[in-house]
């Protein structure tokens, strides 16, 4: 039953959910002419030769490329050292190799890296081919039937809020793990891709088994997955859906940073007043009046506060207005 | 005078006989406002907070603070038949039923982060400028206390909307709360009644963010600008600007033109934010469940670092006389309390090591304070390396590193980026007094430290000769 639930891997897949609703189709039929009954031996027979060849092919392809890090029955490689090269197949099932696969994350270059997604190395047809021998490997998950568009969002956004956000955000722009590993943004998924992550718990992920999420609320979760791909967003820009940092530096460059070039130009003017230095305070403002500049200074703070009938309107230190140079004996 | 032929003129002396506002409105439009860009940047902060009011305002017809569980049935399908809080719930409808509600709630939200984006800046030009001397100390602790209330009331109001995010950061104030030695747990079920979540936390930040907080912020304010009007504005110096005098233009009509043109311009670019730029998209984040965390959560800029602290301090813990120190306090109270109260202090500080009493009116140029200046970019820088260090996870995402050796690296430019700064700041500001110097420039005066005050171990005999002194004074006269 492995194999039946195979999506062809599309490059970026525009919002339609044609080829998975098509494969759902599909596996369905085959189901029911499989898995139906024993009168239905013949198509049984023929189903299984298929197998068989595909298998074979399967092989091929596993003792080619897989090999030299999961090992011959995929049972996992250690390098001399002790590492893990490449673990064991065996809990990741069918659908942990079509995650990887159809994400191009592997085949790796460098066990050491983290896997990354990229342009699969395999065709669609080979990839089939590949889970088909997978599956006679391992005791793991199957690769899932979802279906998007059967799943309800909002129950999904509570599921997801509940799983997964916090490792893949709430916006599902990922987030970093520790020592180096990262749970990826969601964004380019497909829904099967989710459901198979979700199933087998690659790399760091942990699995969610049916028993933890049944099939309905997977659809729900892949529902709302899809959603945020491409939100209701009010509001304008998204800056990135990131939260409140790429806000932040918004503010600063694009409110206060264009205020403040508004307030320089504002308040510029040509200037032809020279820095001076602050008058020494013990100096008698009286010496300095002719300096400076037909500005002089008034009377000193202690004089004026002390003189009577003033009204208290000047009773404050230095005066609002440079006023005539006063005559001084 | 009844029989003035002119309309307004007869308005004006009825008024005028009423209020006495002719003599007012004289002095006021006659006050003389010195002219120099960088004075204006107060007043973004001045003029966001009005727009602040006036949205916040807006939000509070149809904003309802309570923790009331609904099923939400409202036009935003992906969280309909969710269960949810009133609080979230109205939020939700502002974002997307009420009209021109989410333009309303970005530009108010957008407004709070230009605020304090503009109070920071202010505060910089003041300290660098050297603006808090006497005899302005006063207007310095208004300004402080109007920082830390706004960064209050922020935090208040994004906390409101009892979404993820801000669940989040609720939970993360909480601990910070529980983490204060003796009072801590005191403390914190005082202000949450009760246990995290608390059932009345909701209600409080509604009363503090929508009254306390913005009638203190308002008092302070009307202070604080009494007090420039009282103290007179501060000038650089220039050809006839001497510490007795003011040189500028008056208010009326060129400044205050000015001043209304920067008015309607931050009102401008708040509007095109809150129209064009998201902002705070509560609906993704869906309604706050204690169980339930996001990836990649910050706070909004003037948090961030402290969420930084949180994330960079070590994982140290202290027991002392049979009580635990938990590990947030260091980063969170201990950090922000020496913070603040450095700030506080700072005019004290400097008029007591460089025995600068005098009042001053003239601004310093920078370059010519190297010492404070230095002292206040390794500062700044300080606190950019830990607000950057609250994106720890957005950076190791971002460039595909490792989260751990972010981290760590962040904690060493917490200690290596301020000293460097400092001594860099030194030699420029050195540099360039050496430039004014070359140029012709008078040196400046300059107030010398006076080291000797930090050798505590001499101030008890130095007070006893201050008393011999004053004694010997006095049987003279």
């Amino acid at each position: 039953m492995g194999r039946l639930g195979v999506a062809a891997p599309r490059p970026r897949p525009s919002r339609q959910w044609r080829l998975p609703a098509l494969a759902v189709v599909v596996a369905a039929g085959v189901a029911l002419l499989t898995g139906g009954s024993t009168s239905a031996a013949p198509a049984e027979d023929l189903a299984r030769q298929a197998d068989a060849d595909l298998v074979a092919e399967g092989r091929a392809l596993y003792r080619t490329s897989c090999v030299s890090c999961h090992g011959v029955d995929g049972e996992g490689q250690q390098t001399p050292d002790g590492d893990l090269r490449g673990p064991s197949l065996e809990q990741a099932g069918p659908a942990g190799a079509y995650y990887q696969l159809t994400t191009g994350r592997m085949p790796i270059g460098n066990p050491n890296d983290l896997p990354q997604r990229k342009e699969p190395a395999f065709s669609p047809d080979e990839i089939e081919a590949l889970l088909a021998y997978v599956d006679t490997l391992t005791e793991g998950p199957a690769v899932p039937d979802v279906d998007a568009e059967a799943g309800d969002v909002s129950r999904g956004g509570e599921l997801y809020r509940l799983n997964c956000q916090s490792c893949h955000s709430a916006t599902g722009a990922g987030g970093a793990l520790s020592y180096g590993q990262a749970a990826p943004p969601l964004g380019p998924a497909t829904p099967t891709q989710i459901g198979a992550a979700v199933r087998s718990g690659p790399n760091p992920m942990p699995r969610f088994g049916p028993d933890i999420l049944s099939d309905e609320e997977l659809n729900d979760i892949i529902a709302y997955v899809e959603y945020l791909d491409q939100p209701d967003d009010r509001g304008g820009l998204a800056l990135g859906r990131l939260g409140p940092i790429p806000e932040g530096f918004m503010i600063w460059v694009g409110g206060l940073g264009v205020l403040l070039v508004a307030a320089f130009w504002m308040g510029h003017r040509r200037t032809d007043a020279q820095w001076v230095d602050p008058v020494p305070v013990d100096d008698d403002p009286g010496t300095r009046g002719a300096d400076a500049g037909g500005n002089a200074p008034l009377a000193r703070a202690d004089d004026r506060t002390t003189a009577p009938g003033d009204a208290g309107a000047r009773a404050g230190p230095p005066d609002d207005h440079a006023e005539p140079p006063e005559e001084t004996p | 005078m009844a029989g003035d032929r002119l309309v307004t003129r007869r308005v004006a002396r009825w008024m005028d006989t009423r209020l006495g506002s002719a003599k007012f409105a004289r002095t006021a439009l006659g006050k003389v406002f010195p002219d120099h860009w960088s004075f204006l940047i107060g007043e973004i902060a001045l003029y966001s907070f009005i727009v602040l009011l006036l949205t916040g305002v807006y939000l509070t017809f149809f904003f309802d603070p309570s923790i009331d569980e609904v099923v939400y049935d409202g036009s935003y399908a992906p969280l309909r038949g969710v269960e949810m809080t009133r609080a979230y719930a109205s939020s939700l409808d502002i974002s997307f039923d009420v009209r021109a509600g989410l333009v309303m709630r970005q530009i108010h939200h957008w407004a709070a982060l230009l605020f304090l984006a503009a109070m920071v800046v202010h505060l910089m030009r003041v300290f660098f400028t050297g603006a808090f001397r006497r005899p302005r100390e006063l207007n310095w602790i208004i300004g402080v206390t109007l920082l830390i209330l706004s960064i209050f009331n922020g935090f208040a109001g994004y906390s409101l909307l009892d979404d993820q995010l801000s669940g989040t950061g609720l939970r993360i104030a909480y601990s910070i709360t529980l983490s204060i030695p003796l009072a801590g747990t005191w403390l914190a079920s005082l202000l949450f009644g009760g246990e995290f979540p608390g059932p009345d936390i909701i209600n409080r930040l509604y009363v503090i963010h929508i009254l306390l907080l913005p009638a203190l912020i308002i008092v302070l304010l009307t202070a604080h600008l009494g007090l420039v009007v009282r103290h007179k504005h501060t000038q650089f110096g220039g050809r006839g600007r001497t510490e007795r005098n003011v040189v500028g233009e008056p208010v009326w009509p060129r400044f205050a033109f000015k001043s209304i043109g920067l008015l309607l311009l931050t009102a401008a670019v708040l509007s095109a934010l809150g129209g064009l730029v998201q902002i705070n998209p509560v609906w993704l984040y869906g309604p706050f469940e204690p169980a339930n965390v996001s990836a990649a959560s910050q706070p909004d800029w003037y948090m961030a670092w402290l969420d930084g602290a949180l994330r960079v301090f070590p994982p140290w813990e202290i027991r002392a006389f049979g009580y635990t120190i938990p590990n947030p306090f260091f980063p969170a109270v201990l950090l922000a309390g020496i913070t603040f109260m450095l700030l506080y202090l700072w005019p004290f500080l400097e008029a007591k090591f460089t025995s600068d009493v005098v009042e001053h009116h003239l601004l310093d140029r920078p370059r010519n304070r190297p010492v404070r200046t230095s002292m206040g970019a390794a500062t700044l820088a300080f606190y950019v390396v830990l607000s950057l260090s609250a994106s720890t996870d957005v950076v190791a995402v971002t460039f595909g590193t490792s989260v751990n050796g972010v981290l760590v690296s962040f904690r060493i430019a917490c200690l290596v980026v301020p000293p460097i700064v400092a001594l860099t700041t030194y030699r420029l500001c050195r540099e360039l007094q050496l430039r004014d110097e070359d140029a012709g420039l008078a040196p400046p005066e300059r107030p010398r430290i006076r080291w000797e005050l930090l050798r505590i171990w001499e101030w008890p005999r130095r007070r006893k000769q201050a008393k011999l002194a004053a004694a010997r004074t006095a049987t003279v006269d």
